[in-house]
């Protein structure tokens, strides 16, 4: 339990921690405590451009729809996204990357090869030309994210992976005759598993930002989902006067990741050995 | 360091054929039909059958990927359907823009990046460091493209302060073409007007694009710092009665630098991922706002050549860092 007191003496990642807990909180419990359960989708063209309220605590955005209830339902959508493209982009890229970096041999060469060219593109540019091209909406965006978010992962995995081929367990390991698989799945993969959590608990907060902002663009999210990307986007024209309907999907964009920067800050530093011992 | 250099250029080499096999794949397996895709959504069969043949995509895979290889290393990219334009033409004269946009961005991100760093680690666990962590955990936090609407909102439509939006006025001529960033064109040109002008364009965009490479630079150079602090050598010219600040802003700083600068080398692609938000937002005319209205406007060659024009950037950027890290660190250099 020494390293739970450990982590709790970090205030930030506590901070981050909390924050996670409670926006997952919002987003299993979200849909049944909403102000306006009616007002998240259908529109009330009267009560358009509501400010700030006691009523509408967020105001209500172009077509008279509580911000407030629209935030909270975007939180389910962003988590789920998030965590579906991180899980795809984990089940890809760990296995690929357990395997090159534990074999050598041409298919080893071939996974790391296609990783680096992947890696030799801005995410962002090679996501927004896939989700493009395979037909715009949320199931492509999210298809397009993960398609180019295992090469990290890889990555990641390879590097651990050729550091621990040569450890003496392993090679204990191969002389009793453990099979490949038993070797790659029981013996290496818990121990690339830290820097794997790590890298998965920043890529949630970094996949919601990405996702948010090709929700923006326009080829993400597809109304009347209260996508929070596409919530700032639709609310563009009516700026300055309805600054509202785009500050609080931001902040809630910010809050979130906010939170996954936190947490996965205060993990790396209590799973990376150098940092440890500089800290305490 | 000659041998470095060769080594360094041919290892980039699989990379880009991998970034061209890439965007072939994109472009003709991934569309089910490239031809109608190409041909738009109104297309009658006929034109669409013209066009399949005048692409060739009634030829073999392999005969199309060398023509297309040929295209591209020709610089022949096609026209832009949206701007009627050949396409490298279009992304050329953008991309002063986004280099004036992206290099003012990165300085500002280091000049204040670096010294916070060294102050965080020098104040390491001071409330100074944990405010220091807090907003620099924040910048990586805040979405681009919202917080470039936030400070529009604030600095531009209700306090006035700075334009809204582009990289001048509309209407009003830019400084006569030296390099294509404004900035040096304008003082070149000895047109201080201009450059206050152009300047205060500039203000909010560089901004906003900053934030977050300002925030990784002060946590690389933080976590530099610290390592670098512990070291023997550090003790030494403390006991020898080196005064300390020079001790930490010269000696010290300078070897905890490596891997700062390696890392603006990675930030390239973080820079040129947000002037595509940040572009579109402050109508900026460079190539993320064009990115952008390529695939809006489904401009599959302007897309393709927007990824490609990157990919090869990016990866001169990187062969560009590692050289700078070889002079830094001649360990490097044997490494290869």
């Amino acid at each position: 339990m020494l390293i739970v007191r450990k982590f709790l003496r970090d205030v930030a990642a506590v901070l981050g921690f909390v924050i996670i807990c409670v926006v997952i909180g919002i987003a299993i419990f979200g849909p049944f405590l909403l102000p306006h359960p009616d007002l998240v989708f259908d529109s009330d063209i009267l009560r358009r451009f509501e400010p700030p309220s006691a009523e509408f605590w967020f105001g209500t955005d172009n077509l008279g729809r509580d911000i407030f209830s629209r935030v909270i339902i975007g939180t389910r959508g962003a988590l789920m996204v998030a965590l579906t493209v991180v899980a795809i982009a984990i089940a890809i890229g760990v296995p690929l990357g357990i395997y090159a970096g534990y074999t050598t041999g041409w298919p080893a060469e071939v996974i790391m090869r296609v990783t680096d060219v992947f890696l030799a593109v801005p995410q962002l540019i090679l996501a927004l030309a896939i989700a493009q091209l395979a037909g715009r909406g949320l199931g492509s965006a999210m298809a397009a994210l993960a398609l180019t978010y295992w090469p990290f992962f890889c990555r990641t995995v390879y590097a651990e992976t050729r550091r621990l081929r040569h450890t003496v367990f392993i090679e204990a390991l191969q002389g009793l005759g453990a099979s490949k698989t038993r070797i790659l799945f029981v013996h290496v993969l818990p121990n690339v598993a830290s820097p794997i959590i790590v890298r998965a608990t920043v890529g949630m907060g970094f996949t919601i930002l990405t996702t948010a902002l090709l929700g923006f663009l326009g080829v993400g999210a597809t109304p009347p989902n209260p996508d929070w990307g596409l919530a700032i986007a639709e609310s563009r024209e009516y700026l300055p006067d309805v600054w509202w309907a785009a500050t609080f999907p931001g902040l809630a964009i910010l809050i979130t990741v906010l939170g996954f920067n936190l947490f996965g800050d205060g993990l790396r530093d209590l799973i990376d050995p150098k940092l440890r011992r500089s800290r305490s | 360091m000659t041998r470095f250099l060769l080594r360094r250029l041919l290892l980039a080499l699989p990379a880009l054929l991998g970034l061209l096999v890439l965007t072939f794949v994109l472009l003709r397996v991934v569309p089910s039909d490239p031809s109608t895709a190409l041909a738009g959504e109104n297309a009658t069969p006929e034109q669409i059958a013209a066009i399949r043949k005048a692409y060739g995509f009634d030829q073999p895979l392999w005969r199309q990927f060398v023509v297309y290889v040929g295209q591209v290393l020709t610089g022949d990219f096609g026209n832009s359907i949206f701007t009627e334009q050949p396409v490298l033409g279009d992304i050329t004269r953008r991309l002063p823009a986004t280099v004036e946009l992206v290099l003012a961005a990165l300085l500002f991100a280091t000049g204040v990046g670096i010294p916070l760093g060294v102050l965080a680690a020098v104040y390491y666990n001071s409330s100074f460091d944990h405010a220091v962590r807090i907003v620099t955990v924040g910048g990586l936090a805040i979405a681009p493209f919202w917080f470039a609407i936030i400070l529009q909102l604030v600095f531009a439509m209700d306090l006035d302060w700075l334009p809204l939006r582009g990289r001048i006025p509309v209407g009003m001529p830019p400084p006569p073409t030296v390099t294509g960033l404004y900035l040096i064109d304008s003082l070149v040109a000895g047109r201080f007007d201009l450059l206050t002008t152009a300047a205060r364009h500039m203000l909010l965009p560089a901004f906003t694009l900053s934030l977050g490479s300002l925030a990784s630079i002060t946590r690389f150079t933080r976590a530099g710092m610290l390592e670098t602090l512990q070291k023997d050598f550090v003790a030494y010219e403390k006991a020898a009665g080196y005064p300390e600040r020079r001790v930490i802003w010269v000696y010290v700083l300078r070897n905890s630098l490596v891997a700062t600068t390696t890392q603006i080398g990675l930030l390239f692609g973080a820079l040129i991922a947000g002037a595509v938000a940040v572009e579109t937002i402050y109508d900026w005319p460079g190539i993320g706002s064009y990115a952008v209205q390529a695939i809006l406007t489904s401009d599959y060659k302007a897309i393709l050549a927007v990824t490609l024009v990157v990919g090869v950037i990016y990866a001169a950027v990187n062969i560009a860092v590692d050289i700078v890290h070889a002079l830094l660190d001649p360990r490097v250099a044997e490494q290869l």
